[in-house]
């Protein structure tokens, strides 16, 4: 498939993953803050959790696919950079988002 | 039409009309032309390329709206001007007239048009059939589905206005913009083409349908009333569903 008509799909699978993660991630800090949690007592609820573990992994990869994909239109719209550069720069936020993603939910996860 | 006729017509006597002079690094020129009853934008830069300064580059043919060589930017709008009425576009008398965005000025009020052009072949707006002379004339029934479905995009007359009106083809240069893709979509509605996949293919690539944003600029200046966007919406369904069947 041509990349162009790639980058499309996947930018809209991956915002379709995201939208109820979202909901259900703001709904826990709504969740999280009412009942006045304290850092220890979210660590108990998430370390071991293997649900919480996909839950967050997914939503890191799913954001991390579709930040590079914006990020590297609005490059291309918006920046003289032409699209090989354009591609490099997104890619590498990509991967540096997933692997900040990756670290934050092993921390609270492991 | 009793409106032609406005008594502003009548009352206000001159126009203001700064026309842009030169090529991409020139400056507007003041030229002050008589008022006269339903004068169209046309009409004015043709009086001043009469009376003042017949220097004055600009293209028009038909002056009907048929042959969309009369595109200008009128007042910061892209307009087709033979057929803009000047009381559609100044209420205080003023026009700024200047060559089209988005292309290349050669000098004054003229534009290079070939990159338009050569977007319309990069997004493969152009018929192959499999019939030769020999075979019988396709019959395509005006009621049918299909013929309606083509009639929506066609009637085009390449004037560049929705050209002109895209941003994203001011961001983007490689993006072959609202017109060619407009074609794109009506030749992939024609029941005689032989190779739609390789329209489909085009339209996907990069510079393609799906760096549209769907804003409408397009469809909103259209004087034909095309509605470019919707044609892009159409191929960018299209061409996914194309190309995940096919690879
Ligand atoms: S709808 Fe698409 S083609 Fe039309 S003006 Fe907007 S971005 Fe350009
Ligand atoms: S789609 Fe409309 S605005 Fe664009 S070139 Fe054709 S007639 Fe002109
Ligand atoms: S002169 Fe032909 S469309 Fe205006």
């Amino acid at each position: 498939m041509a990349s162009a008509a790639r980058a499309y799909l996947l930018q809209r699978v991956t915002a379709l993953i995201m939208a109820p993660l979202v909901l259900a991630h703001l709904a826990l800090i709504v969740y999280a803050v009412r009942d006045g949690l304290s850092a220890g007592e979210i660590m108990a609820r998430t370390q071991g959790s293997i649900g919480w573990a996909v839950f967050y992994t997914t939503f890191v990869a799913a954001a991390a696919v579709h930040a590079t994909i914006g990020l590297r239109n609005v490059l291309v719209e918006w920046t003289p950079l032409g699209r090989r550069t354009a591609t490099l720069i997104a890619h590498t936020g990509g991967l540096l988002l997933l692997a900040l993603g990756l670290r934050a939910v092993y921390a609270v996860v492991s | 039409m009793a409106e032609d006729s406005s008594p502003d017509d009548a009352v206000q006597p001159e126009l203001q009309v700064d026309v842009w002079r030169g090529g991409a690094q020139g400056q507007y020129q003041r030229f002050t032309v008589p008022r006269s009853a339903n004068q169209t934008v046309l009409d004015v830069v043709t009086w001043i390329q009469r009376h003042r300064d017949a220097s004055l580059a600009y293209r028009f043919a038909c002056r009907v709206g048929m042959c969309g060589s009369c595109a200008m930017t009128v007042n910061g709008r892209p307009k087709w001007t033979c057929r803009t009425h000047v009381r559609t576009v100044t209420r205080d008398r003023y026009l700024q007239i200047g060559p089209l965005r988005n292309l290349p000025v050669l000098r004054d009020l003229a534009t290079d048009m070939a990159p338009f052009f050569d977007k319309w072949q990069a997004a493969q707006g152009r018929f192959s059939g499999s019939h030769s002379r020999r075979d019988p004339l396709a019959v395509i029934p005006p009621q049918s589905h299909e013929r309606q479905a083509a009639d929506a995009a066609i009637e085009c007359i390449n004037c560049a206005v929705c050209y002109a009106a895209c941003d994203v083809v001011q961001w983007q240069p490689d993006y072959v913009g609202p017109a060619a893709l407009n074609r794109a979509w009506a030749g992939c509605n024609d029941v005689r083409e032989a190779d739609r996949g390789r329209i489909l293919r085009a339209v996907a690539s990069d510079g393609g349908c799906y760096s549209c944003h769907s804003q409408q600029g397009c469809a909103q200046h259209c004087p034909v009333g095309l509605n470019p966007t919707r044609s892009i919406a159409a191929l960018k369904r299209a061409a996914l569903a194309s190309l995940s069947s096919h690879g």
